[in-house]
């Protein structure tokens, strides 16, 4: 049967070129890899080649035409005995039509996983627990080892994995008595090879597997940037949805105490900024246990990010196996009518001190722990600043680009009427981490500051 | 106790024998102070210490020549030691003070001194690997006749970089010796249980890279093969690797709860190996030095230890204005 032969794209931004030359005349035959024409693309000229068998029967454009578009007959290829009037020689393809039902302003912000519809959401204010639930005290620490043990305990699937997480217990004790209980095959000491070990982490759970990763801390994890967001958060999109990453990355975040400035980065603000990954950084004990058994059970890749110095705090805990909190509902702490107060991690510890010095002199703050960033729960903060007015951030990340920032944005865009005063945003020093004890100090975000932020927006 | 024979002992003068006794000793107590200053609260943070490979850095140092640059991991105290950093710099640095190395601004992991081509002081392991490479190539493309000497640990040697860096190194014919401290352990994981290889200087071979392993509690040993080393990076011939094998006595950093060994294997390393009393048996079997001879260094030794241990405890804390320095530069550094 008679075939065209089109016009090719010959690099990627080629709409259209020059037929330059032809190395083959009506009548020839050709064999596929037998070169049949030189075409100038915009960037070089190159040599076209055959790919089926047959002969010219008859050539469409002479050699020298310039802007041929791409997919333009140029030639047709007959078979042995065949005439070249047996084809019909066609168009150039149309481009494709957009798709129905598609309005590209449709889709909402990041703020939210789904995006249904631009309308706000509504916040979701039920309680992490029913009225009358049996709680206990446990650490940050003693809470996420729990979440990854009955997590470990429910599906098989389940492991964990990173350096000194088995035999030493983990270089931060989380993995206590993991490795007793459930063995080496599924509680793994790594190399250190943090780049390696997360893309085997993403390949296991492409692969079936429900990898929990850990990062010693995530300044290490700088080392696996590329495979965990080239391939574990981006895999689910760029497959059409086929295959993802349902997979948990963890450590601690942020500063401890006077490890430097390699040692002591606030990730937040990075992570939150990628689709396809989840982030949680949560405050208490029992939304390190709840999200944590969320986050191990969710088909996404998610970011968890811990805190060193919570880690030996306690909180209470509902006594129960099944106890989880989802991603994308904030917890308000404290309700108050003059200012909303948002944090998230470490930061809550200075949000609370601050809103319980601002009660002493009559200044009533709503403080809100966002727990996750991404999804963020958006319509909570927007709900309690239509009643306050007023709204002031508190991270100890740095202020370009930070997770402030965007709650900014975010109230500005959909909250703008109901704005007393400018958002303010308490964040870290625009420093890296300095090592001695006072600067250290004032690199970080402090009470002090939080308070005088509130002073301002209230214009007290 | 004897030291440990070895095959090419090279020709070393009393003098010269006593600067390596000096160098280790110095480190070793400037070490011992530190872990001091650190329970007392003074140094916080990670701090590691270098108590037992001193034999390492004092042989490789004994090499060097003036406009050698060297490189290392947060386990770095040892090697500005060496290299003739200023104890009482040091010493601040690691109590955060204003007339530390890094203006207090880095700490123990993170000191540097342009004087000294000392390159700091890295807290990512592995990535100062690269780095060394990078300061080699430096010296290749300025024409000199400079080596980098490019330390890391056994742990390191599983990260990718470091891979990446020796075919760098050797397409490229890099004037960089890679040393590899090997002392068995990477925090808690021995080397049998983190990396496929036992020995890892053979790893170079994949690259055409040339190296050997030393026995590093013997710092004639280490000398000696530093200077093969040296003599072959700086004829242009390309890296070399020197896989020196070596232990820490100390946990890993300061609150390592060291399970993953024995007392026993600790001690008897420190019975039977130790660098410096290896070197103290041949002064005085060699009868190059005396008791008293070994007393007067002893002695010379605490004092400059206490002293550098006065100074940081007095040196003011940095001003707060510090905290917004150096943050950009206002000009291109001039170079070393
Ligand atoms: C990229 C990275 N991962 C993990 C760590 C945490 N860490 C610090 S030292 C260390 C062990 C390194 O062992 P080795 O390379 O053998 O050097 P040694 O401490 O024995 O001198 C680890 C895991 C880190 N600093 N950087
Ligand atoms: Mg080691």
């Amino acid at each position: 049967m008679a075939t065209e032969i089109l016009m090719p794209a010959l690099s990627p931004t080629m709409e259209e070129g020059t037929l330059a030359k032809w190395l083959v005349k009506e009548g020839d035959t050709v064999k596929s890899g037998d070169i049949m024409a030189e075409i100038e693309t915009d960037k070089a000229t190159m040599e076209f080649e055959a790919v089926d068998e047959g002969i010219i029967g008859k050539i469409l454009i002479e050699e020298g035409t310039e802007g041929v578009k791409v997919n333009t007959a140029i030639a047709i290829l007959v078979e042995e005995g065949e005439e070249v009037g047996d084809v019909e020689v066609s168009k150039p393809a149309e481009p494709a039509k957009p798709a129905k039902n598609e309005d590209p302003k449709d889709k909402g912000g990041a703020d939210g996983m789904d995006h249904p519809a631009p309308a706000a959401p509504e916040a979701d204010v039920t309680p992490d627990w029913p009225e009358g639930t049996k709680l206990k005290q446990q650490t940050v620490r003693e809470a996420l080892r729990d979440a990854m043990a009955e997590e470990m305990r429910r599906d098989e699937n389940v492991f964990l994995m990173g350096e000194e997480v088995a035999e030493y217990q983990g270089a931060y004790k989380i993995s206590q008595g993991l490795l007793d209980e459930f063995g080496a095959k599924r509680v793994i000491d790594t190399p250190i090879t943090e780049h390696g070990f997360a893309g085997i982490g993403v390949g296991a759970a492409f692969g079936g597997l429900r990898p929990i990763v850990e990062f010693m801390t995530w300044n290490f994890g700088m080392q696996a940037i590329d495979q965990i967001i080239n391939s574990a958060a981006k895999t689910l999109y760029m497959s059409g949805g086929q295959m993802g990453a349902p997979m948990v990355f963890r450590g601690p975040n942020g500063a401890a105490a006077r490890v430097g400035a390699q040692h002591s980065q606030d990730y937040a603000a990075w992570y939150m900024q990628i689709p396809g990954l989840k982030v949680a950084m949560p405050y208490s004990a029992s939304d390190y246990k709840g999200l944590m058994k969320s986050a191990i059970r969710d088909p996404n890749p998610v970011i968890f990010l811990e805190n060193e110095i919570l880690y030996g705090r306690s909180f209470d805990v509902p006594e129960d196996d099944d106890y989880t909190v989802p991603f994308g509902k904030a917890r308000i702490w404290r309700e108050g009518s003059d200012v909303t107060i948002v944090s998230f991690g470490i930061g809550m510890t200075y949000a609370l001190e601050a809103a319980g010095k601002l009660a002493e002199e009559g200044i009533e703050a709503e403080v809100i722990d966002l727990r996750t960033l991404r999804p963020m729960d958006t319509a909570s903060i927007i709900k309690s600043v239509k009643k306050t007015n007023r709204c002031v951030t508190v991270e100890e990340g740095w202020p370009q680009g930070s997770v402030g920032g965007y709650i900014s944005s975010v109230l500005m865009q959909q909250a703008f009427d109901y704005l007393d005063a400018p958002v303010i945003n308490c964040t870290g020093k625009d420093v890296p981490m300095p090592y001695a004890a006072n600067l250290e100090k004032h690199a970080l975000v402090t009470t002090a500051e939080v308070i005088e932020a509130v002073k301002t927006v209230t214009y007290k | 106790m004897a030291a440990r024979k070895t095959t090419k002992k090279p020709n070393v003068s009393a003098e010269e024998l006593k600067a390596y006794y000096h160098d280790m000793l110095l480190i070793r107590r400037f070490e011992e102070k530190a872990g001091q200053l650190y329970g007392m609260g003074l140094i916080g943070g990670f701090c590691h210490l270098y108590i037992g490979q001193e034999a390492v850095v004092v042989g490789l140092e004994a090499t060097a020549k003036e406009g050698d640059s060297r490189i290392t991991t947060y386990r770095d105290h040892g090697h500005m030691l060496a290299c003739g950093m200023d104890p009482n710099g040091v010493m601040a640095e690691l109590t955060g003070r204003e007339d530390g190395y890094s203006k207090g601004k880095g700490g123990s992991m993170h000191m540097f001194s342009k004087d000294k081509r000392f390159y700091g002081g890295h807290g990512i392991v592995g990535a100062n690997v690269p780095l060394g490479a990078g300061l080699a190539f430096a010296d290749k493309y300025k024409g000199n006749d400079a080596v980098t000497f490019t330390y890391f640990g056994d742990g390191a040697a599983n990260q990718g970089q470091v891979y990446e860096t020796f075919n760098m190194a050797a397409l490229w014919q890099l004037p960089c010796i890679f040393v590899i401290e090997n002392n068995q352990y990477a925090m808690g994981t021995s080397q049998q249980r983190s990396t496929s290889s036992a020995e890892i200087w053979e790893r170079g071979k994949a690259f055409g890279i040339p190296g050997e392993a030393v026995d590093g509690m013997d710092v004639l040993a280490v000398k000696a093969a530093g200077e093969t080393a040296v003599a072959h990076c700086r004829s242009g011939k390309g890296p070399y690797i020197l896989e020196i094998k070596t232990y820490r006595y100390r946990g890993h950093s300061m609150s390592d709860p060291a399970k993953y060994r024995t007392r026993e294997e600790v001690q008897k390393m420190r019975d039977e190996r130790d660098p410096i009393e290896a070197v103290r048996t041949l002064l005085l079997q060699g009868e190059h030095a005396t008791e008293e001879d070994l007393k007067a260094i002893d002695k010379k030794i605490k004092d400059v230890v206490n002293e550098s241990a006065e100074f940081a405890k007095t040196s003011p804390e940095p001003a707060l204005d510090e905290l917004w320095t150096d943050i950009y530069a206002t000009e291109i550094p001039q170079e070393a």
